[in-house]
């Protein structure tokens, strides 16, 4: 086997553990997205044209509640600026490859292929081959999180109405964010995010997520700045 | 807006949030005061999409004990404080809402 791909099957392998936690998910998504009227074909695509977990619930949510097309595009947006932390954190590892490599690793630079990615690169510095350890990795997570949502769209139909699938959106963003509240901003970004969306929820066209949203960050920068 | 654009122009943004500094490193340098900012982003955005499911019901505001969203939901909040495991958290909280209706009426 050639360096690249010992990299490639590195990176495969380290991405295996993740995928216990993404295949339900996946699988829940596309129920759910099925749930909030999209039709077959919107459900799969949007795993491969977004491909972003979180944004994909709320946009399903945001469908299902009939949210005007601007709204829900912006609300991607804020659900995915995250994304920019990671782009900047792995641009000093990507910075020499070809722009047709940045466009594929940028492509798939999700939360689970961002993780195991940079800590490779942490551990072993930037090597000839590095690029395909990322590549593996989100290659592998790409695969699944199609399979799986597929599989989830075929299950829907199995699935009951009446049981309380809906409710699997917040348990989830529950899971991801609640093991991350370490500090006193985190909390108090996460409650005054949370009290606001509550307060300004009947506010029309889901402004109230902008403005908790909004609230939350501010709140959270400013007693981390104060400290 | 068709369903198609939005999903479209949300992957376009999805892609250039990704792409965006990867391309740049070199020429531009995030800010201080804006990388902390968007250490923020996450608990915000999600309590904000929590939130109203657990506390409102119908548009209303309930905190009362016969509100199962609002019981299945702080479960799930300790246990994926206690386990920091999202499927446990997920199966956890989907029986107790499964439970707490069941015996509501």
């Amino acid at each position: 086997m050639t360096n690249n791909q010992s990299s490639f099957w590195a990176g495969v392998r380290a991405e295996l553990p993740l995928l216990i936690g993404v295949f339900p998910f996946g699988m829940i998504y596309g129920a759910l997205a099925m749930n909030s009227g999209l039709t077959h074909a919107q459900a799969q695509a949007m795993s491969s044209i977004v491909f972003a977990g979180s944004a994909q619930f709320v946009t399903s949510q945001l469908v299902h509640e009939g949210a005007p097309g601007l709204v829900i595009v912006l609300t991607i947006a804020v659900v995915n600026l995250r994304h920019l932390l990671y782009s900047a954190s792995m641009a000093p590892y990507l910075k020499d490859l070809s722009l047709r490599w940045k466009t594929v690793l940028a492509y798939l630079l999700t939360d689970e292929a961002y993780a195991p990615g940079i800590l490779n690169y942490e551990k072993e510095g930037i090597q000839p081959s590095s690029h395909w350890f990322l590549l593996g990795a989100g290659f592998t997570l790409w695969l699944t999180w199609q399979m799986s949502t597929a599989l989830g769209i075929f299950l829907e139909a199995a699935i009951p109405p009446t049981w309380p699938l809906d409710f699997a959106l917040p348990l989830t963003f529950i899971a991801m964010i609640v093991p991350a509240l370490k500090t006193r901003p985190m909390v108090a970004a996460w409650l005054s995010a949370g009290i606001v969306a509550i307060l300004a929820y009947s506010l029309p066209f889901k402004l109230g997520l902008i403005l908790a949203a909004g609230t939350g960050i501010l709140v959270g920068t400013a007693l981390e700045t104060r400290r | 807006m068709s369903l198609w654009l939005i999903l479209l122009l949300g992957g376009l943004i999805t892609f250039g949030l990704r792409f965006s500094l990867i391309y740049l490193f070199g020429r531009f340098e995030v800010p201080g005061t804006m990388r902390r900012a968007l250490h923020y982003v996450p608990p915000a955005v999600l309590a904000a999409l929590i939130f109203p499911e657990l506390f409102l019901n119908n548009g209303e505001f309930s905190i009362t004990a016969l509100n199962p969203r609002l019981l299945a939901g702080l479960i799930a909040i300790l246990t994926a404080w206690y386990s920091r495991n999202t499927l446990v958290t997920i199966t956890t909280g989907m029986i107790a809402l499964f439970l707490l209706q069941s015996i509501a009426f």
